[in-house]
């Protein structure tokens, strides 16, 4: 039992024909031996919300013969197992399901520590350690402390100081050489340049008994800083870590036949050319091949946008990725895993320029202008002090004052800051966010292109001529379709679900793959299947049917289902004024009905991934930005090749992987949701940028004039970091500090949600 | 006011065992799971931190 309401995130990520669970054989492949006879398994459990949540899981778990204990993490939704070896941990999945928590297999957790991470919060703890010591020091020189405590106190923040610059920003110094070491600034550069001269002045000045040391500007610097960069990796890995957990599609490894008939489960890895396999139904065709023996169904919906299955027998050629839905089936492989149809798509994205491999952040390109600036401006002042006779030690004083004051301390800060937080509010919006390059692109976005099958659609099909068949038909087809794996059968179940008890009992079920279901009761044998096959005599009538005793009953029809909030999405996009494409490569019949249904002008079907590619190159080539919305395996060239790109969490991995964003929810406001929020925090991003830029005008004069004493420089740089942060937060607001142009397609999703 | 010089190694060394006992904690994976966390300090139940070998209620 789920006790946090519906479990909205589950549902949309549940892949379809799982219900059985991994075998134990791929479970074993994915867990990781930990010693003394015990093994570990992850599970992704996305349904696990709160603490009672994760006492029946572990609870659940721990009461498995053979289970030595179960830990969930609530912050990551996984759970982790140890079990003793001999014990049998197909039960885990199966066991969840019933009650409640739908689960899928993790991946081993070997990079489970997320080392950059700590690392940072290491380095961040070091800095904040320093700079508070190092400030408790400055206060009392501040408040006037004599010589010779002040040099004591200056000697101390020193020692202080060496430490935690060279531990700490690190972070700072790598970042900034390895832009330099390529012929590129960034905003590491002026940073760097800035603490290093800040530190080593101070430092001269403290061994001579000067007045001014700058050791806390330097090292709160360094510690605001950090924060930033903390909070933004925490961000990214989150979203990583969610999008990570959704289930795969593939599966780990396959049966395979040796030529003795002896069977092996063998990772996908191995598999050669000239094996046969064995495929279950509701598994997933491992590799490019051919059907040699058994008769089934295959849904090709994820991997060329057909929305209706497709017969498959001997000799039939089957693409790796495609679904086998109603029948087992051996086939003979060939090609490896590596040279199949998914490695074809993984070539075509390599080999396509992405238009965001030409894009600068916003934050590198604010620096590249302001570096030179800076340091110009620095380099003026020392020259004009030296010019009107101050000596050499007090121009240098001065100019280190004026690189600390403009030291791009509240710019850097700037733009990560509202990252963060839109980032925060996507994810709690059910977005994830790759990273924060994707909100600054996404905003400039001017065409946004839609794949069909199961984006704009649910890749679902649905029946649509319940309301003409008797209730009673009706209850017998879905009592039978509730058998198989088929989607005309499920959409006939899902149809009539409450109805089911109103079927008679039968005395047999059977399957017959690529044809239908057969069942008798009361000495009349029903069928549900191709109409060829369930009528005695079929004459015109094609399609899918129920006839009893070879008479028909009632006819079917289906219609892939629109994603909940489709209409309301494409209707915002177009009112913001952006241009709709619809690329299929489904038949181009039903590419155009569904094109008029939701009012998109521009469409073209039958496309094979190469070709969605080319559409998308010649919209960039009229300078079009486009954002590619897409889920299936064919869509993932084209969802690399965009300026910006979507993708549901039902989506084909590769094509997880390689969207900016992916969404959790089953409805298609997060669309215009992610459009709006990034456009406002677009809006925020710009007025720090303007804050950071106008605080460095105001504060220059004075650090020119020589007026700028350390004090002043911690507090100035301490209360302008705090200003663009405070600016950032406004996005977090429940209302929105969020100015006009997102408002409205915000508001719209939030209607839907 | 050199008298009380004394205080800042003491202040300083206090800071530093602040600092090394946060470090520890973040080594020990105290801070991987706070959402869990958050919760499990309110759960009853008297089970060890980490799964160790215990025996599993229902099996006697």
């Amino acid at each position: 039992m789920s006790c946090c309401g519906p479990a909205t995130l589950a549902l949309a990520a549940a892949p379809a024909g799982a219900q059985g669970g991994p075998s134990r054989e791929e479970i074993v492949l994915a867990s990781h031996r930990i010693g003394e006879g015990l093994w570990q398994t992850d599970l992704s459990v996305p349904a696990v919300h709160c603490g009672a949540c994760m006492r029946t899981v572990e609870n659940a778990l721990g009461r498995i013969e053979g289970v030595e204990g179960a830990r969930v993490n609530l912050s990551t939704r996984r759970v982790s197992v140890r079990w003793r070896e001999g014990a049998d941990p197909s039960a885990f999945v199966p066991t969840l399901a019933a009650i409640g928590y739908p689960a899928h297999l993790d991946d081993p957790a070997a990079d489970e520590r997320d080392e950059t991470l700590s690392g940072l919060v290491r380095a961040l703890a070091v800095a904040g350690f320093g700079a508070m010591n190092i400030m408790l020091m400055s206060v009392a020189v501040w408040s006037g402390a004599e010589a010779g405590a002040r040099d004591l106190f200056h000697l101390i923040s020193a020692a202080i100081a060496l430490p935690t610059i060279a531990y700490s920003g690190r972070v700072f110094f790598s970042s900034a050489w390895n832009a330099l070491s390529h012929g590129r600034t960034n905003m590491d550069v002026p940073i760097s340049i800035g603490i290093l001269i800040a530190f080593g002045m101070s430092l001269y000045d403290t061994l001579n008994s000067g007045a001014h040391a700058y050791f806390d500007a330097a090292v709160s610097l360094i510690f605001f800083l950090l924060i930033g960069r903390t909070l933004d990796h925490v961000m990214r890995e989150r979203a990583r870590t969610a999008v990570k957990g959704l289930a795969r599609f593939a599966a780990r490894g396959v049966h395979v036949v040796h030529e003795d008939g002896r069977q092996e489960y063998l990772p996908l890895a191995e598999i050669v050319p000239g094996m046969t396999l064995m495929v279950a139904a509701g598994e997933r065709i491992p590799v490019d091949g051919e059907i040699i023996a058994g008769q089934s169904d295959v849904d090709c919906s994820l991997v060329n946008g057909e929305s209706l299955p497709r017969e498959a027998g001997p000799g039939t050629s089957v693409e790796a990725g495609t679904l086998n839905l109603t029948g087992p089936v051996t086939m003979r492989a060939r090609a490896a895993a590596k040279d199949s149809f998914l490695a074809e798509m993984v070539r075509l994205m390599e080999a396509t320029e992405g238009g965001r491999s030409r894009y600068r952040r916003l934050a590198d390109r604010a620096a590249s202008l302001y570096a030179p600036f800076v340091h110009a401006a620095a380099l003026v002042t020392f020259v004009g002090w030296m010019l009107v006779g101050g000596g050499w030690h007090q121009s240098l004083t001065v100019a280190v004052a004026v690189l600390i004051i403009t030291c791009p301390c509240a710019l850097a800060l700037a733009v990560p800051m509202v990252q963060v937080v839109a980032a925060r509010r996507l994810f709690e919006t059910g977005i994830m966010v790759k990273d924060g390059g994707a909100l600054e692109r996404i905003t400039e976005v001017d065409t946004v292109v839609f794949d069909k099958t199961g984006t704009l659609t649910l890749g679902a099909l649905a029946l649509t001529n319940a309301g003409d068949i008797a209730p009673a038909d009706l209850a017998v087809a879905a009592a039978i379709a509730t058998h198989s794996h088929h989607p005309h059968a499920r959409a006939i179940a899902a149809a009539a679900q409450d109805r089911v008890r109103l079927a008679p009992v039968f005395d047999s079920v059977g399957e017959h793959p690529g044809l239908g279901l057969e069942a008798t009761a009361a000495g009349h044998v029903y069928r549900l299947g191709r109409a060829a096959w369930a009528l005695s005599d079929a004459g015109g009538i094609t399609g899918t049917v129920l006839s009893r005793d070879g008479r028909l009953v009632a006819a079917f029809a289906f219609a892939d289902r629109l994603r909940p909030g489709a209409q309301q999405a494409v209707r915002a996009l177009k009112a913001e004024g952006l241009g709709i494409v619809l690329l299929s490569g489904d038949r181009s019949d039903e590419v155009l009905r569904l094109a008029a249904e939701l009012g998109i002008d521009e469409c073209a079907g039958d496309l094979v991934p190469g070709d969605k590619v080319a559409a998308l190159a010649a919209l960039a080539a009229e300078g079009r930005k486009v954002l590619m919305v897409g889920d299936g395996l064919n869509d993932a060239p084209a969802l690399a090749a965009a300026y910006a790109s979507m993708a549901p969490a039902t989506a084909a991995d590769i094509g997880r992987n390689a969207a900016d964003f992916v969404f959790l929810r089953e409805g298609l406001g997060a669309v215009p949701a992610a459009l709006g929020l990034s456009r406002a925090a677009q809006v925020l991003t710009r007025q720090n940028l303007a804050l950071a830029l106008v605080y460095n005008a105001i504060a220059l004069p004075f650090a020119v004039l020589g007026f700028v004493t350390p004090l002043v420089a911690a507090v100035a740089m301490s209360s302008s970091s705090v200003i663009v942060v405070a600016n950032a937060l406004r996005l977090g607001r429940a209302d929105g500090g969020a100015p006009e142009p997102g408002r409205r397609a915000a508001r719209v999703s939030e209607a839907q949600a | 006011m050199s008298d009380f010089f004394y205080l800042i190694p003491l202040s300083l060394g206090l800071g530093f065992v602040g600092l090394a006992v946060f470090l520890w904690s973040l080594r020990g994976g105290q801070y991987e799971d706070l959402d869990g966390a958050a919760e499990r300090v309110l759960d009853d139940e008297d089970a060890p931190i980490l799964p160790q070998r215990r025996t599993v209620p229902g099996q006697g």
